[in-house]
């Protein structure tokens, strides 16, 4: 019944034994044993538990693990290189970009997706590109100066 | 009080970045679900279908047999449990029994009647779908008014008229003012029903020691002290065998101010088990069995002079409760009450509240808790007698505020408003915008068949809640500060902050006060087992009191660190700055972190001192604080769709000194981002047999970032007498200053068509339909 899946996590190979109906979300979390995805609404509406997946940001609630069988993905615990947050991560820090924390991994992880599409965008832009994300705590607004100062420096 | 830090710069008004961020960015922080524990089950509930109905059998065999569950409990196992506690006390309530699972009916949907433990949380919803449960289906009813019908459906049978109580509160003389009156307008508002919705739902992990009858239970909760103690009582425990930590908390809105079945039901779980078990809300759940906001009908009668002079407010207030009262589920309706004459110095109030069963979630406290409701009715009623005495909104305000020189100012409800200027931040907004200039622009813009409105709010709040006589629980808050050994300071609060940054702010008053690093102030908060006794953080109330408690625990400690310091450099008197006790007049110093080691090695005392650098104070605020502000919006309303679309937010909030701006500019972002989703989108939606139709995040339309404008935020500062840091709090400022102000701006951009109120959400069939000359 327990299909075996390999994936690489954060750089590391993985592989473990899942039932065909374990999601994505669940396997990073329980088996994997991170905690920057996070679970907020289980039917792909709010974004926490965005990852991404071969270099595009997913909702990992919505993928079963073995999808993410010999495919690669990066969760928020990956994002800072050597210790040295990204500068998504600096941006959402110097900007107030986040209260509670909860919908943060997922929002700094689709606007990572926003700014390697479009390095320059416009608050039109940054927003309609986060609407799939909630965050109840910030307004966005933010959210919205994070993702232009993340842009700027690294257009700088 | 004077401090006597000579630091040339302080930290108290500066935009520091968080300290709490690290954890948070790098996803390393510790939430609820993130607890794992050797041998940890799971627990899954199963819940009620049916908004009423008699459970007429159950069956728990083919859930047991499923092999990975270790048990399942239902309402028999836990009849001797509880009842799950309602603090507010009024005169003649009905508080119906609340069991932790229920018995031999339901009054909900989502009413818990089961719970099944499971080796894997996929096992355990498995076997929530094997229990057999057969109910024999009875009326219900969802809408208050409805319910206050006769013949209605009762909710609890013994309660056959649905009322909970019924409260009445007058202040000055109503009747005359009403004689008196030259113009009385009357309108029914309503506020819908709210789900707070914090992104992490709530969550329990429970771990009974039974060596020493011990239990260990983390929550997503904002009052961990007060869940200590109301969960002894439920179980039956020594207080002091309960050990309550809260973790990262995602988020809570007021919703986490509470105690909560499940709470006491995975506690159960564990003693019974010897297992640690772990209970993590779904969305669903979330939506369904924590709390709801709002809710409310009103009816309002305000009396005037022809001049606009304002006499008085008469009000009848409809709180639909839902099925039970939660912490505070009748208390909300009579904060409305507090609240009622705004920033008006009109001295005749009349209010009777009817509190009603339904069967449906309860409501309790949500980010403003009845201070919205009120600010919403009166700004509304003020634009309602602007409109029928062609009187400019603005100058209709201006002639009734309190004046800057009435403070403190003792209101018809009994409330003494501590400080304010209330003119200011009104005219500060009305500049802003240049509101000579845009009333034109409405002229040509209406010559022209569009429609665009300038909406305004001058809101007040009650904030700091506030001293103990008012609160159901003690109103103080408690703060210990302790200089360790080797110079560093740890902070232990009271307050249980949940996204609201005062790790960092109150590491910012520490630094001030004691003239150290920043970076030497470590904040802890949420453990029963480490923190002395604490309230909470809820009500505006974090930064006020606790960081007032904080700020006196830290003169205590001054007193002493100087002790130490001039016994060491051998003078009278030593001032502290810089990390160092210095002697002003001879220049001599030492270093704090020498202080700190020679009070705890002791080698030496000052007269009448004891060894250790250690301070605790539990302080009580003599009165609220009351912030207000000015909230202005400019819609633009298409006529073909009904669509609202804001072109300008422009708030100016007073909340009192600030300590740290980017942390209050975030406050009132996501303040206003939960009062437009009021105003705009928002609303939890029954049918008439008791099923929430928005009962998922798909279904209830939360604000996104396309939906949001920018809001333009500014401040004026007008410092409270109540506390030495002159602050008020700003929490809900943002939600309560913005329903009104968004509801004025459409109802001005559709007065020329004879529309006078629209109730909450201003959805777009609404507005579309009055645009067409029907009804909302």
């Amino acid at each position: 019944m327990k299909r075996t899946i390999a994936l690489s996590i954060n750089g590391k190979s993985h592989a473990d034994e899942v039932e065909p109906r374990l999601l994505l979300i669940h396997y990073l979390r329980e088996m994997a044993s991170l905690t920057g995805p996070h679970i907020a609404c289980e039917t792909s509406t709010c974004g926490a538990c965005t990852v991404m997946l071969d270099g595009k940001a997913v909702k990992s609630c919505t993928m079963f693990a073995v999808q993410a069988d010999g495919r690669k993905i990066l969760t928020i615990e990956g994002l800072a290189t050597n210790g040295k947050l990204d500068p998504l991560q600096e941006a959402f820090w110097n900007e107030h970009g986040l209260q509670c924390g909860f919908c943060t991994p997922g929002m700094i992880l689709t606007a990572k997706q926003l700014l390697n599409d479009n390095p320059n965008p416009t608050d039109e832009e940054i927003r309609k590109s986060i609407e799939g994300n909630l965050c109840r705590c910030t307004g966005y607004q933010h959210i919205v100066n994070a993702v232009k100062a993340a842009a700027a420096k690294a257009g700088a | 009080m004077a401090t006597t830090t000579t630091k040339p710069e302080t930290l108290f008004g500066k935009k520091i970045r968080r300290r709490e961020d690290p954890r948070l960015l790098t996803g390393t922080a510790t939430y609820l679900d993130d607890i794992k524990m050797p041998g940890m089950h799971h627990a899954c509930v199963v819940r009620s279908p049916h908004a009423a109905a008699r459970i007429k059998s159950l069956n728990v065999k083919p859930a047991l047999a499923r092999p990975g569950v270790t048990a399942v409990f239902t309402g028999a196992d836990v009849k001797d449990l509880g009842p799950i506690p309602c603090g507010a006390s009024l005169p003649g309530l009905r508080t119906p029994h609340h069991h932790i699972l229920a018995q031999d009916r339901v009054y909900l949907v989502g009413h818990p009647v089961a719970v099944v433990v499971a080796t894997d949380r996929y096992i355990a919803a498995d076997a929530v779908d094997l229990i057999e449960v057969d109910y024999e289906v009875l009326p219900a009813v969802s809408d208050p008014e409805k319910a206050l019908a006769p013949g209605a459906p009762a909710v609890h049978p013994q309660w056959p008229d649905n009322t909970a109580f019924t409260f009445h509160q007058e202040g000055g003389d109503i009747t005359g003012a009403f004689a008196q009156a030259e113009v009385v307008v009357k309108q029914r508002i309503t506020s819908q029903r709210l789900i707070p919705t914090s992104m992490e739902t709530r969550g329990v992990v429970a771990d009974w020691h039974a060596g020493d009858k011990s239990l260990t239970l983390w929550s997503s909760t904002q009052i961990p002290h007060l869940l200590r103690t109301l969960l002894a009582g439920i179980l039956g425990m020594p207080e002091n065998h309960l050990r309550v930590i809260t973790p990262e908390v995602g988020g809570g809105f007021g919703s986490k101010l509470n105690v909560y079945a499940e709470e006491a039901l995975m506690a159960f779980v564990s003693m019974r088990i010897g297992k640690p078990v772990k209970w993590v809300e779904s969305r669903r759940e979330n939506f369904l069995c924590t709390i709801h906001g709002r809710g409310h009908v009103d009816y309002f009668e305000l009396a005037a002079r022809r001049d606009g002079t304002m006499l008085g407010l008469r009000l009848k207030l409809i709180q639909d409760l839902g099925a039970y009262h939660q912490l505070l589920t009748p208390a909300i309706p009579t904060l409305s009450v507090l609240m009622m004459p705004g920033l008006y110095k009109f001295k005749n109030i009349s209010a009777d509240i009817v509190g009603v069963f339904t069967n449906c979630t309860p409501t309790d406290a949500y980010r403003g808790a009845g201070r919205p409701e009120a600010t919403h009715g009166i700004e509304r009623m003020v634009d309602i007698l602007a409109a029928e005495l062609k009187m400019d909104p603005a100058e209709l305000r201006r002639k009734n505020f309190v004046g800057k020189d009435e403070f403190p100012f003792q209101t018809a409800t009994g409330l003494a408003y501590d400080s304010g200027n209330y003119v200011l931040p009104l005219d500060t907004a009305l500049a802003e915008i240049d509101y000579p200039a845009l009333r034109r622009e409405q002229q040509q813009a209406r010559a022209s068949g569009k429609l665009m409105g300038i909406g305004l709010s001058t809101y007040g709040e009650i904030c700091a809640i506030g001293p103990s006589p008012a609160t159901p629980a003690g109103g103080w808050e408690s703060a210990t500060v302790k200089i360790e050994p080797s110079g560093k300071i740890t902070v232990m609060t009271g307050a249980s902050p949940h996204g609201q940054g005062e790790e960092t702010t109150f590491a910012q008053i520490v630094a001030d006060e004691l003239g150290v690093d920043i970076d030497d102030v470590v904040v802890v908060h949420g453990d029963t087992a480490i923190v002395q006794y604490g309230i909470g953080t809820f009500g505006s109330r974090g930064t006020a009191i606790g960081g007032t408690a904080l700020y006196y625990a830290l003169q205590e400690l001054k007193g002493k660190v100087k002790k130490f310091g001039a016994m060491l450099l051998e003078c009278d008197d030593v001032a502290l700055a810089g990390g160092k006790c210095v002697d002003e007049r001879s220049g001599k110093s030492v270093p704090f972190a020498q202080v700190a080691a020679a009070s705890y090695r002791a080698m030496k005392l000052p007269p009448n001192t004891q060894p250790g650098l250690v301070a605790t104070y539990f302080w009580e605020p003599p009165n609220f604080t009351f912030p207000f502000g000015a909230h202005v919006v400019i819609t633009d309303v298409d006529r073909e769709t009904g669509q609202v679309s804001i072109r300008r937010y422009v708030a100016v909030d007073d909340c009192g000194k600030i300590i740290n701006p980017l942390i209050v500019a975030g406050q009132v972002h996501g303040g206003v981002a939960q009062g437009l989703g009021q105003a705009l989108w928002e609303q939890a939606v029954y049918d008439e047999n008791g099923q929430l139709l928005s009962g998922e995040l798909t279904d209830y339309a939360l604000p996104r970032a396309h939906m949001m404008p920018w809001i333009e935020s500014s401040h004026t500062e007008t410092p409270s007498p109540v506390n030495p840091l002159g602050v008020k709090g700003v929490g809900e400022a943002g939600t309560i200053g913005c329903s009104p102000a968004v509801v004025n701006s459409v109802v001005d951009a559709l007065s020329h068509l004879g529309v006078r109120h629209i109730d909450m959400p201003l959805t777009p069939e609404k507005v579309w339909k009055l645009i067409q000359g029907g009804r909302a």
